[in-house]
């Protein structure tokens, strides 16, 4: 379904990602952990083409998005849904305008059926009646919600969650693994969550990769990464600061 | 040494030079978007309401005491060699060909070229133009153009208005207040005004109103760097577009009235 193959990216210099190689089969859910400024981010912008790799490639169902023009790759966009690590809603719409804006650009259907069918995505997302407040007046846990809603609107085949439990208080973050969980059980998609929630990789993923170092260190299920004998992977998903992992700007 | 002289140099003008190949890139990219549909009119309505009706108040007050200080300026020196009747063509000229188009723009920049910087810089910072993207919208087409088109036609439009309010100020500070006949101040007004003078200033306008947004889109695009790379988004728009229309002003006046 989606296959990163050597992928080298940096930015002013610096080298974040320095040839990662990744595949998600179709309804995988594939978590990819590492630590604050490993490049998790970076990564997941590349697989919706919103970055574009310095070398390698990146193939979603057997199309290299480097080789599409702006209306091809917009066509395989709509494929996926995305959910920002701040929820990334348009503060100048109210909510049901932000979760139906695909809908309203993207579709023929009225304002009124557009707001029908955001409020039917809230309510799978767990929200009522918030459907004409302004994002401002949310919490961050409803705000992740309603980027959920905006991100399952135009039913897509490929979800990507980009830190979804980063911020939120522990019932609340575990209430959206749930509904990450529900999403892929009722919608059928395909998943790539980036976390340092390590409770939360467990939980969500059926396949968890290690970023480190701008390359992939370590893949497998989530019963492998919690034993794993590499020095790195322990460190990071038993939470040590003792190890072989460089903290920047860290002198340990 | 020479290399370093040379290192030195490049690394001043490199950034300067990275900004102007951005602002054509993102030029071309709007031009690019003006011509291909979806057209958002919507989007291009607001913005119109935003750059133009919203900015009519302080443009009038503007206009209105440019044209009375420039009324009693005029008055006061021109006594001196009893020139008092060609108050009425200076301020209508001064007006026309210079004060309607740069006031408007200064004062339009301020206010909304300041306010485009912040909202599109927050909307940079808060991952919404990646999410505009990650929907399937160029976030050029559907925040830049607009602005971009809208600056365009409203500016003239409040220079159009500037002009006549700055009329009406210098006609009465002459008339009411220094008591210059009527029809004399009127005549003066109207016999030296050519075509040119208003349709040279209109063009400066539409120049400024283009220049101001694509600057403050720009600024605002490529922010980075949290709530304090906002402000600095902000404050450069507002300088560097300030900047342009003054110096591209003189340029264009030098090519439009020569």
């Amino acid at each position: 379904m989606i296959e990163l193959r050597d992928i080298h990216k940096s930015f002013e210099g610096k080298s974040v990602l320095r040839g990662v190689n990744l595949k998600v089969n179709k309804g995988e859910s594939l978590v990819v952990i590492g630590g604050s400024g490993s490049g998790k981010s970076v990564l997941l912008k590349h697989i919706i083409g919103l970055l574009e790799p310095d070398k390698g490639s990146v193939f979603v169902k057997s199309t290299d998005l480097s080789h599409l023009d702006e209306v091809r790759l917009n066509e395989i966009r709509k494929k996926f849904g995305m959910l920002f690590q701040s929820a990334a809603l348009f503060d100048s719409m109210t909510v049901w305008q932000n979760v139906g804006f695909s809908l309203k650009r993207h579709t023929g259907m009225t304002d009124r059926e557009i707001k029908e069918a955001a409020i039917r995505k809230l309510r799978m997302v767990g929200l009522v009646g918030v459907e004409d407040e302004m994002p401002s007046e949310l919490s961050g846990g409803m705000r992740k919600r309603v980027g959920l809603a905006r991100a399952i609107a135009m039913e897509p085949e490929i979800l990507l969650y980009d830190e979804p439990t980063t911020g939120l208080d522990p019932i609340m973050a575990d209430a959206i693994n749930e509904l990450i969980i529900k999403m892929r059980e009722r919608l059928h998609v395909t998943s790539v969550t980036i976390t340092h929630d390590i409770k939360s990789a467990y939980k969500i993923a059926d396949t968890v990769a290690m970023l480190y170092n701008g390359v992939i260190i370590a893949k497998g299920s989530p019963l492998e990464i919690q034993n794993s004998s590499d020095p790195v992977v322990s460190q990071f998903v038993e939470g040590r600061a003792e190890g072989p992992i460089v903290l920047e700007g860290i002198d340990k | 040494m020479l290399v370093k002289v040379i290192e030195f140099i490049g690394a001043i003008i490199e950034r300067p030079l990275q900004g102007v190949g951005r602002i054509i890139l993102l030029l071309y990219a709007t031009l690019r978007g003006m011509l291909r549909p979806p057209f958002e009119i919507r989007n291009i309505v607001r913005q119109m309401l935003e750059i133009g009706v919203n900015s009519l108040p302080v443009v009038l007050i503007t206009a209105v005491f440019t044209g009375m200080v420039l009324a009693l300026q005029s008055y006061t020196g021109f006594k001196r060699f009893g020139a008092e009747g060609l108050v009425g063509t200076v301020v209508a000229l001064s007006m026309t060909r210079e004060l309607g188009p740069v006031l408007s723009a200064l004062i339009v920049t301020g206010r909304a070229g300041a306010a485009m910087a912040a909202e599109l810089g927050s909307m940079r910072v808060t991952e919404q133009i990646d999410a505009l993207e990650a929907m399937a919208t160029n976030p050029v087409k559907y925040l830049v153009v607009p602005r971009f088109l809208s600056g365009m036609i409203m500016l003239p439009a409040l220079a159009v208005v500037t002009n006549i309010v700055g009329i009406i100020g210098g006609y009465m500070v002459s008339v009411v207040l220094l008591g210059t006949n009527a029809t004399s101040y009127l005549r003066a007004t109207w016999n030296f005004l050519q075509f040119q003078d208003i349709y040279s200033g209109l063009i400066k306008a539409c120049f400024f109103g283009a220049a101001f947004t694509l600057i403050s889109c720009y600024k605002g695009f490529y922010t980075k760097g949290g709530a304090e790379g906002v402000g600095r988004a902000t404050t450069g728009a507002v300088v560097i577009s300030s900047m342009t229309i003054l110096i591209s002003d003189y340029f264009l006046s030098a090519w439009l009235f020569k």
